[in-house]
């Protein structure tokens, strides 16, 4: 076993990397970047070596850099994690020259799977199932028509020289065939002058099943059962379970023998995922091979009770394989979420911030957390937005899906968005519990995944507007127990008033509409209770509130919530999903220094692409003034009323934080 | 502590009669209550809410920290007192926390003639600034007045106890480190124009708020410079040139939040300086005291009653509990702060006066509050009572009552006649607060007690001269006094004229004793220096 070894890469996979060898007594070596200078896995690591500024292609992508990094620090193996150098061959080639132990598989592997076209081939040769399809150069239509009828329907035909859904036709029967492949030819010479066709079967409700398999150069190779990643958004896992669902023994057998069989194709050592297209009926079709650990490889460890990295680290010592396949037992069923710093209700877009608040739920033997943040840290712009990995194991899926939304209803995180919500109502759709999945499950589902399509309003924002007084009243107790006149009834917040109803009245918003609730408390005390009125509608209710719990009883109706908040936005996970609210506060006006203050702000940290005024120059009211770019998105800063550019601060290609002043602009007087 | 036992029947006839009784003098004072709350007219409330401000309800509301109960004052202000219909008296006062201070707050309703000062909208400010004084609390004044309401201003100028006298107060109570917050929320004119000048902080809004000495219209008048309401004082003349006001709201939440941090700048702890114990809710239910309260005022009842559901945990240590029995007097808790209870249970004998005053000394030498509950047709009379001294008796108690300077708070539970009302603590005698129950009477004398003194003397005078009166004419004679007094001393006329501090639902009544007492305890309690006791 190695003695010591680099891990080059970041975040929660360096962490993971180097617990495990710690627990190996094998000792560790970080890599960092600026952004980097204090991250978890440097602090966790026993030596850190900096490679270079922030942006990953001067530092993390740095190959001879991390190399240099490993020689100075006597490593003698490197462990590329995910992502960065992982695939990449020429690395991997510089090891070997540098006398360093890669740990992930030959060269030749990660050469062989690096072409899409190139791996199709060589399993076509080594018999692993593809899609069926047609690439012929005769592009008569009798030629593609008999290719389709033998693949059977439905079929999609694609333009070679396609792109974005343009030349592309799914063909639902052998009737369809003939005009169906006359205007795809069209649209793709129109489009891009080519009408070169191909032809595949079509899957209608596919699912991404994959395998992980193990090899050593001991000519042995183990599966360690599959995952089922079908829940995706754009090309992007969002929850991973193991194992798949509906899945006989049987077919699990195939598959993990036509993984091995793709592995050893290609001289494979080390970790690797093997991904499948599985149809309906069964039938299963090689996508690609991943030449490294991967994300959701911790699924596949709950369920087989194996540690992949420590299996990595063997493998890569020489050592023969830990298990043999008959000592593989597949047990239980885990969860893997993906907790990131994004908006999913905007699309998606990338997150960045300060993480001010980062409440884990409890780990244990049905919890796991993978992560590379504590509270405190910075999501910044130049990596990869995810803050954890959620996973969680039970002996069936029923009850590990139950520990999966109670889990992600404990996570609490502020200071970012983040797409936990996302997942919560994910989790808890019907569709996903009962396994009604395939890669369309996301924009199948939007309705019930989106919480903004929730209507059922009547129920939920009585609660948020108890939760609110009753959070009032606990911070009322609270200051009570503190002064030196604890008892005073000044201290109960029930709105007191003089032979008038006892009322709170709270605005709260839900998708940009704005509800008046009016809270009554009826009685003090323990047995306080409140009548919530609601256009006209009234409810009778009670609850009690610890931390972020709360019990409530609504007209009779019982229930438990957990809540999230992060000052006025309240966030109620219930068993239906996630509602979020916005409690809206009084209207304190524009404050002056937004209206005088000449300063125009960096909207969020990003890149200045260019700046399009120069200082002294007169600008009118709208007119573009400088163009940034941050997390992939253009953003134009605009002028706020006619007015004159005293000075600016920056230029094209300068990093800028969120909220730094760019430009100096003093706005026109006006009369 | 000893705990009172009810022998009350919840079920019995005359408790659910009582009961409903009481229910529809407390039905027909919400309803009243209920329209007076709205303040001016619909018209008036849409023309201010069209400006951009906010109800004063609202700014009070606003002002509050969240949930904090507002012990409010003198509802009834002017009820029926004017021609015109002045609800509130234009204003609303009160107590409520701000940044966790009780603080007295007084707003101005413009929506009621444009917030001008009827002389009972001067009284009812003077007395929430001698609340504020008495209590130690800092005032935070919500303007929004035309000034002096001109036909009546021979009531509301010239005299000691009129509107110049409000910023006397303000003077006087910022030399004590009272503080005095003003928001300057819509106009303040001419005498108005010193509520904000004589504050520590003062707040204006924007386009709302204007402070002059003169309007443009006497400014006109006087000089004929023509000038805009803003150009002569508003928010932007008197934060950036002449200094009048010290912060710039935006609008009206934005004032109210400057000046919650105002509060929060003070520098206050609240000198509470009491054995306390842990809160207990009586043992009874105080909606009880409905039931109770027995519908025929001739009727007696146990006083003790109404202590057991008023105090913590129904405990109640009696004092000479075997003499002078018409009055109790006993040691209590409400909301956890020691009380001395003096309370009515008959007419007061020579006995019970000394027993009061006696009672009074201790609580005073203890600084423990003192709470009157009282219901009293006035000192027993007749010669054997004249001769046994019952007058000196009487006056150790009313100077014990006089000169204590605990806290002393006085609720009206029935009837309040004559030298009782001394002896109990009437308005007179400064108790803190003093509220009325809806069933309660006050006059110098009964209705039919002044009728039968003033019938007899008609008689005397008729039988001297010989002249006949029969029992008709006596009935039709006396009819109108009984009446007179009977509406002369309904709570409503008595609240209207601020003889007291407003009128209470009788189930509120812990609850108002809790925040009066709590809000007392600002003030540090003083050492009593008593007067001569006459032996």
């Amino acid at each position: 076993m190695f003695n010591k070894i680099l891990i080059a890469n970041r975040g929660e996979i360096a962490c993971r990397i180097i617990k495990t060898a710690k627990k190996m007594g094998v000792l560790t070596v970080a890599v960092y970047s600026d952004a980097d200078k204090d991250a978890l896995h440097v602090h966790m690591a026993d030596e850190a070596i900096y490679l270079g500024p922030s942006p990953s292609r001067e530092s993390y992508l740095l190959g001879d850099n991390v190399i240099a990094a490993a020689i100075k620090t006597g490593a003698q193996a490197i462990h590329p994690g995910y992502g960065f150098l992982s695939e990449n061959a020429e690395f991997c080639r510089n090891c070997a020259t540098n006398n360093l132990t890669f740990i992930g598989p030959p060269v030749q592997a990660i050469e062989a799977m690096g072409s899409k076209s190139a791996a199709k081939s060589i399993m076509e040769k080594a018999q692993v199932p593809l899609v069926p399809g047609y690439h012929g150069e005769d592009q008569s239509s009798a030629i593609i028509k008999k290719a389709a009828d033998k693949m059977g329907y439905p079929v999609l035909l694609k333009a070679t020289a396609g792109g974005g859904g343009k030349g592309m036709r799914q063909v639902w029967s052998e009737t369809e065939f003939k005009e169906g492949l006359a205007a795809a030819k069209r649209e793709a010479m129109s489009s891009f002058g080519d009408d070169t066709m191909l032809v595949e079967k079509y899957l209608t409700q596919p699912r991404h099943v994959e395998i992980q398999v193990f090899c050593d150069n001991h000519q042995n190779a183990v599966y360690l059962f599959e995952r089922d990643c079908s829940v995706q958004r754009r090309h992007q896992k969002v929850i991973e379970e193991a194992p798949a669902f509906k899945m006989s023994e049987k077919l699990r057998a195939q598959m993990g023998e036509s993984a091995i069989k793709s592995a050893q194709a290609i001289g494979y050592q080390g970790a690797g995922t093997v991904e499948f297209l599985l149809d309906v009926d069964g039938s299963f079709y090689f996508m690609e091979m991943n030449t490294r650990l991967q994300v959701e490889h911790p699924v596949t460890e709950m369920i087989s009770g194996q540690d992949l990295v420590e299996w990595q680290l063997r493998v890569a010592a020489g050592e023969t394989l830990p298990k043999t396949q008959e000592q593989l037992i597949l047990n239980g069923h885990a969860f893997e979420a993906r907790i990131y710093a994004e908006d999913a209700n905007n699309d998606f877009l990338p997150a960045t911030g300060k993480l001010s608040l980062l409440k884990t739920p409890v780990e244990s033997a049905h919890v796991r957390i993978d992560t590379g943040v504590r509270q405190g840290d910075e999501v910044s712009v130049y990596y990869d937005p995810m803050i954890a990995k959620l996973i969680v194991w039970d002996e069936s899926r029923d009850k590990a899906l139950k520990r999966l939304s109670k889990a992600l209803s404990e996570y609490r995180i502020n200071g970012v968005t983040t797409n936990i919500d996302f997942l919560y109502n994910l989790a808890t759709s019907s569709p996903f519990i009962e396994e009604d999945i395939d890669t369309g499950f996301i924009e199948k589902n939007k309705a019930l995944i989106f919480n903004d399509t929730k209507k059922a309003l009547l129920n939920e924002l009585p609660i948020a507007a108890l939760y609110l007084v009753l959070s009032i009243e606990k911070s009322a107790q609270q200051s009570a127990q503190q002064s030196n006149d604890p008892h005073s009834p000044w201290h109960n917040a029930n709105a007191w008033r003089l032979n008038e109803a006892h009322t709170h009245t709270l605005v709260l918003a839900h998708n940009d509409v704005e509800y008046r609730v009016e809270v009554e408390q009826k009685r003090q005390g323990s047995d306080a209770y409140y009548l919530i009125n609601l256009d006209g509608e009234q409810f009778d209710c009670q609850g009690t509130l610890d931390n972020n719990s709360m019990v409530v009883n609504i007209n009779g109706h019982r229930s438990h919530t957990t809540i999230h908040r992060n000052n006025n936005h309240i966030s109620l996970f219930r068993a239906n999903g996630v509602f979020n609210f916005i409690h809206i506060l009084p209207d304190c006006g524009q404050l002056d220094s937004d209206d005088n203050h000449g300063g125009l702000t960096a909207p969020m940290n990003g890149t200045m692409v260019s700046v399009l005024v120069n200082a002294g120059e007169m600008v009118s009211k709208e007119q573009p003034l400088i163009i940034m770019e941050a997390m992939k998105m253009e953003h134009t800063i605009k002028a706020p009323s006619d007015g004159k550019i005293e000075e600016v601060y920056f230029n094209a290609g300068d990093m800028v934080d969120g909220g730094a002043e760019l430009l100096a602009f003093s706005p026109l007087e006006q009369e | 502590m000893a705990k009172l036992v009810s022998k009350i029947n919840t079920r019995s006839q005359d408790f659910l009669d009582n009961a409903t009784h009481m229910q529809t003098q407390i039905d027909d004072l919400r309803a009243k209550l209920d329209d007076i709350k709205l303040g001016g007219g619909e018209r008036a409330r849409n023309r201010h809410l069209d400006r951009g401000k906010l109800l004063p309800r609202d700014r009070v509301n606003a002002l509050l920290d969240d949930g904090s109960a507002f012990l409010e004052f003198s509802q009834l202000a002017a009820y029926k007192v004017y021609q015109d219909n002045v609800p509130c008296a234009g204003m609303i006062t009160g107590i409520g926390r701000v940044s966790g201070q009780e603080c007295v707050i007084v707003a101005n309703d413009a929506t009621v003639k444009g917030g001008t000062y009827y002389p009972l909208t001067v009284k009812k400010h003077l007395r929430a600034q001698a609340i504020a004084q008495e209590n130690n609390l800092p005032c935070i004044y919500l303007v929004d007045s035309g000034g002096a309401n001109l036909p009546n201003q021979d009531d509301v100028f010239p005299d000691k106890e009129h509107f110049g006298r409000i910023f006397f107060n303000q003077a006087n109570m910022s030399a004590n480190n009272i503080p005095q917050i003003a928001v300057v929320m819509g106009s303040c004119t001419a005498g108005g124009a010193y509520v904000p000048a004589m504050a520590d902080e003062s707040i204006i809004v924007k386009e709302q708020g204007t402070i002059f000495l003169a309007g443009p219209p006497l400014v006109k008048a006087a000089t004929g410079e023509e000038v805009s309401a803003e150009d002569l004082g508003g928010a932007d003349v008197h934060c950036r040139t002449s200094g009048v006001t010290d912060h710039y709201a935006q609008n009206d939440h934005h004032a109210l939040k400057i000046a919650r941090s105002a509060i929060q700048n003070l520098n206050r702890i609240k000198p509470v300086n009491i054995d306390f114990q842990q809160v207990v809710e009586p043992e009874y239910p105080c909606e009880d005291i409905y039931g109770i309260i027995p519908k025929d005022t001739r009727h007696p009842y146990d006083i003790r009653e109404i202590i057991a559901r008023i105090v913590d945990g129904s405990n109640f240590d009696e004092f000479k509990a075997l003499y002078g029995t018409t009055l109790v007097c006993g040691f209590a808790h409400i909301f956890g702060y020691p009380v001395g209870i003096v309370a009515n249970n008959g007419v007061l004998f020579g006995e019970s006066a000394e027993k009061g005053a006696h009672f009074i000394q201790l609580c005073a030498q203890r600084k423990i509050p003192l709470v009157f509950l009282q219901n009293i047709t006035g000192f027993m009379v007749g010669k054997q009572y004249e001769s046994g001294g019952i007058a000196k008796h009487g006056a150790k108690m009313v100077t014990a009552v006089a000169t204590a300077q605990v806290p002393k708070f006085t609720i009206l539970i029935g009837g309040s006649f004559g030298a009782g009302n001394y002896g109990m603590c009437g308005r007179a005698y400064d108790p803190r607060f003093l509220f009325m129950w809806p069933n309660a009477r006050i006059s110098v004398m009964g209705g039919e007690q002044a009728a039968g003194v003033l019938a007899q003397v008609t008689r005397d005078k008729k039988e001297k001269l010989g002249e006949d009166w029969s029992e008709s004419d006596e009935q039709a004679f006396k009819q109108p006094i009984i009446q007179n007094y009977e509406h002369q001393g309904h709570p409503y006329y008595a609240s209207a004229r601020l003889w007291d501090d407003g009128i209470i639902d009788p189930k509120d009544t812990r609850q108002v004793l809790g925040l009066a007492i709590s809000a007392s305890m600002n003030k540090p309690i003083e050492e009593t220096k008593f007067g001569i006791f006459r032996m």
